[in-house]
Order: C-alpha cells, then sequence, then structure tokens
C-alpha cells in the first residue's frame, strides 16, 4: 500500500517547509469550520481547490480520496431537508415539507467538508510522514506522542503488506472463496495469522531499534531551514484567510 | 501439452523504473531452467506476473496454451503451477503444519480422506512426519522451508517456480532439496547459488537489464 501518494512531487506546496504548511493548515481548518454564511465557506472550498491545483496532483487519484468522505456526506443531504422545522420550506404539502434551512445546511457542512479535506491533502499529504513528526517536534509536542504517531503511521503499511502476503499466499495455492466453512476457516486462520505475525513483526523491528541504540524517540537528521518562500506563503495564505473570515 | 509458459514481449515497471524490458520465456516440459540475476532486477517481479499477483504494463502471457489476462484466468494457473515464496514466512499460515500442507489440496477439491493419504505421504518423503502437529511459527527456518515446500509438493503441480529455496538451508535440508528436485521434472529455481543451480538445472537464464540471456 503506497500511503504517501501526493508526498512526491516538485510542485511549491512541495517544497515549502513543513511547519509552514502545519500552522497554515492549522488556522485554514478552524476559520473554515468557524465560516458564516454561504459566501465565505464557498471561497475556502475554491481555496481548497487552488491548493490541490497548485500542488499540481492528480485530480483523478485528489477525487478518489473525496469520494468515500462524500458518500458519507449523502446522508445529510438526505436526513438534514426533513430535520429542520424551520420556515421557510422549499416544498410545502401536508405530509412532505424540505427545509431551505435543512438544504443550506447540508450544502454548508459539504462545503466545509471538502475544502479541509483537499486543504489536508495540499498541504499536509505533500509532505512525508517523516517531516510531519519531525515538524511536529519542532512545536514542542511530546516526543513520545510523535514517535507513537510515527510508528503508528508507519505499521499500517506493513500490517498490509503482511495481508498482502498472506492472501498471496493463499491464492498461490489455488484459494478461490466460497461460501463454505473451508473459506471462513481460512478467513479465520489469515486474521489470526495476521496478529501473530505483525506482533512477532513488531517485536522484531524493536529489538533492531534497540540494537542500534533506540532510546524512545527518533533522532533527527535534517533541519528545516525557513526560505524567504516560505515566510511570503505563510504570511499571505494566512492573510487570505483572514479577510475572508472577516469580510 | 509442450509449453507451460511461454511469455512475450513482457513490459513491467514500478513507478517510473522499468524492471522488465521486453522479455521472453518459455518453459517447456521438462525443463529445469535456473535463474540468476543482481538482487532487484525482478526476478520474484517475474514469478509474481506469472502467478497473475502483478498485472504486466504490455506483453503476452500465455500459460498451459491459454492466455491470462484477468484475475480470474490465473485461478487455474495457481492450481497447476505451485510458487513457492522467497520469504517461507509469507507463506505458512495456518496453525499447524498438518493444516497448511491441507490448505492446498482442500482448495483442489479433494476429499478429506484424499488430503489425509496426501499430508502421510508428503511428510513421509520430507521426513517432517514428527512436525504435523506443530504451529507453524515455531518451526525454525529450514524447517518452514521444507513446509513450505510440502504444502505446493501436496497439489502435485506439473510445473514448480522456486524463489531461492536454497537459501539459507543447511547441508542435510539442501541434500532432501536436491533429492526432491530430482523426482521432478519442470521448474524453475530463482538462485544467486551458482553451484546449487549447475546441479539442479538443464537451463541458465541471467536476468540482467530487464532481459534474459542463456548462460547454459
Amino acid at each position: 500500500m503506497h500511503l504517501e501518494v501526493f508526498a512526491e512531487g516538485r510542485s511549491l506546496l512541495h517544497i515549502l517547509d513543513p511547519r509552514v504548511k502545519i500552522v497554515s493548515f492549522t488556522v485554514f481548518v478552524i476559520f473554515c469550520v468557524g465560516a458564516k454564511g454561504f459566501l465565505p465557506p464557498f471561497v475556502y472550498f475554491l481555496i481548497g481547490f487552488g491548493l490541490v491545483f497548485l500542488a499540481k496532483l492528480e485530480f483523478k487519484k485528489v477525487l478518489a480520496r473525496l469520494l468515500p468522505a462524500n458518500v458519507f456526506l449523502v446522508f445529510f443531504w438526505v436526513l438534514l431537508p426533513f430535520m429542520y422545522k424551520s420556515n421557510p420550506y422549499l416544498i410545502e404539502t401536508p405530509y412532505l415539507k424540505i427545509s431551505a434551512e435543512g438544504v443550506y445546511q447540508a450544502l454548508l457542512i459539504t462545503l466545509k467538508c471538502n475544502a479541509i479535506l483537499m486543504a489536508t491533502i495540499a498541504l499536509l499529504g505533500t509532505s512525508n510522514v517523516f517531516m510531519l513528526a519531525h515538524a511536529m517536534l519542532h512545536f514542542k509536542v511530546p516526543a513520545k506522542l510523535v514517535t507513537v504517531f510515527f510508528v503508528f503511521y508507519r505499521y499500517i503499511t506493513v500490517l498490509h503488506e503482511e495481508y498482502l502476503k498472506i492472501k498471496r499466499a493463499a491464492l498461490a495455492r489455488g484459494f478461490v472463496p466460497k461460501n463454505s466453512l473451508q473459506t471462513y476457516k481460512t478467513y479465520g486462520y489469515l486474521v489470526a495469522f495476521l496478529l501473530i505475525k505483525s506482533f512477532e513483526r513488531s517485536e522484531e523491528v524493536y529489538r533492531a531499534m534497540l540494537a542500534r541504540g533506540f532510546k524512545g524517540f527518533f533522532p533527527v537528521l535534517n533541519h528545516f531551514y525557513l526560505k524567504p518562500l516560505d515566510l511570503f506563503f505563510g504570511f499571505f495564505f494566512l492573510t487570505v484567510i483572514f479577510l475572508i473570515f472577516f469580510f | 501439452m509442450e509449453k507451460i509458459i511461454d511469455i512475450k514481449g513482457l513490459v513491467f515497471k514500478y513507478n517510473d523504473r522499468v524492471v522488465l524490458d521486453d522479455l521472453e520465456l518459455e518453459v517447456r516440459v521438462g525443463d529445469r531452467i535456473g535463474l540468476i540475476g543482481p538482487n532487484g532486477a525482478g526476478k520474484t517481479t517475474l514469478l509474481y506476473i506469472i502467478m497473475g499477483f502483478l498485472k504486466p504494463l504490455k506483453g503476452k502471457i500465455i500459460i498451459l496454451e491459454k492466455e491470462r489476462k484477468e484475475e480470474k484466468d490465473f485461478i487455474e494457473v495457481r492450481q497447476k503451477i505451485g510458487l513457492l515464496f522467497q520469504d517461507s514466512d509469507s507463506q505458512l499460515f495456518c496453525p499447524t503444519v498438518k493444516e497448511d500442507i491441507a490448505f492446498g489440496p482442500l482448495n483442489l477439491g479433494k476429499s478429506h480422506e484424499e488430503v489425509k493419504e496426501i499430508i502421510d505421504k508428503v511428510a513421509h518423503f520430507f521426513g517432517i512426519t514428527h512436525l504435523l502437529e506443530r504451529p507453524v511459527y515455531k518451526l525454525s527456518g529450514g524447517e518452514k522451508r521444507l513446509v513450505a515446500l510440502a504444502g505446493i509438493f501436496a497439489m502435485n503441480p506439473i510445473c514448480y517456480l522456486l524463489d531461492e529455496p536454497s537459501a539459507g538451508l543447511d547441508e542435510q535440508s539442501k541434500t532432501k532439496l536436491i533429492e526432491f528436485l530430482k523426482t521432478q521434472s519442470t521448474y524453475l529455481i530463482v538462485s544467486h547459488e551458482k553451484d546449487f543451480l549447475k546441479e539442479v538445472s538443464n537451463k541458465i537464464f541471467k536476468l540482467e537489464k530487464g532481459k534474459l540471456f542463456q548462460l547454459l
């Protein structure tokens, strides 16, 4: 599994200092969530879109990431218009009332959610996790927390690799899933073995880390240097966000 | 049925790195092929493509005289060609050795009686009768390799693909492996050990820069 599909690239957002991106992202999220009216959230949505464009990411891949979240949002569109009891109604019959306020709320949630997702992909997704963990250390996030975050992330991939290996092993010996006891037994074995193997693997990796002098935190090799471009981007981006929010 | 595997114009890339470039490979009944090549040359990739785990960018894969393209085309391939993984740990996943050996034959639709017979036969052949009830994750490296091989042998494939079967084996286990190979007629072995390959193969290919070159 390739989790860092967006981290490879040479766009402006890829070369920015991760610290600037984290600050920009955090402020963006806070203001986007708090934005009122229709226009500000819509402009934030456009900014999210613009960031994806600026990061020169493949739209197909970005859309593939946005899709699951939007499937979830469909429920808001189905439920909210019927839940609000406020006037005015878009459609009003004795049996069916669709509230304009409900539609508006669903729209707002959709806009904000997609804006934040796109900003996450474009700002955080364009750094690899090691850089983000490193940047978190600079923000005085406790080293233990950062290590947990990093190792956790690192092992999602390992778990997935283990899963693929076991699946291949089963397929290689002619396993075809059917509705049979044999199939369910096999799946049971797969899951059980996945647990055992990931546990063993983690122990082994831990031993390998200890063998190389691991003391509970990751030492940092390359340090960040703020470039004028970083400062300019951060300043410009934050100003735009403030301006949109207050006008 | 002369040709078991017939690959033409195979191209495979990992991201932008070309691993296999217009590769040709033929495996006929009776071929005992040795495959060598530097690390990262794409030997395992080639085996995975034959088994349908990886999809090539270009090229024709004809196995058992049928072109294989989609996942469902490879079901038959996997039943008839046995792959020994480079890392035995990735092959064994059933709780006990016995169940692991039974896994393949059960997938072939054998009855429980037949499977029991197969287990006995295979265990005798490899001299692992004493391991049958043991959990697979507690075996030693060499034992794991033998059990993995036994699991494939139990399916009686018409052709074996063995990914570094001799790596990490002691003399005794290696002798067992060579004995086993002498009873088989068709296989393709990936290995770095030239002496071992000379002993067990009648053709040796080198995989380099995405192409195969015949050395022997």
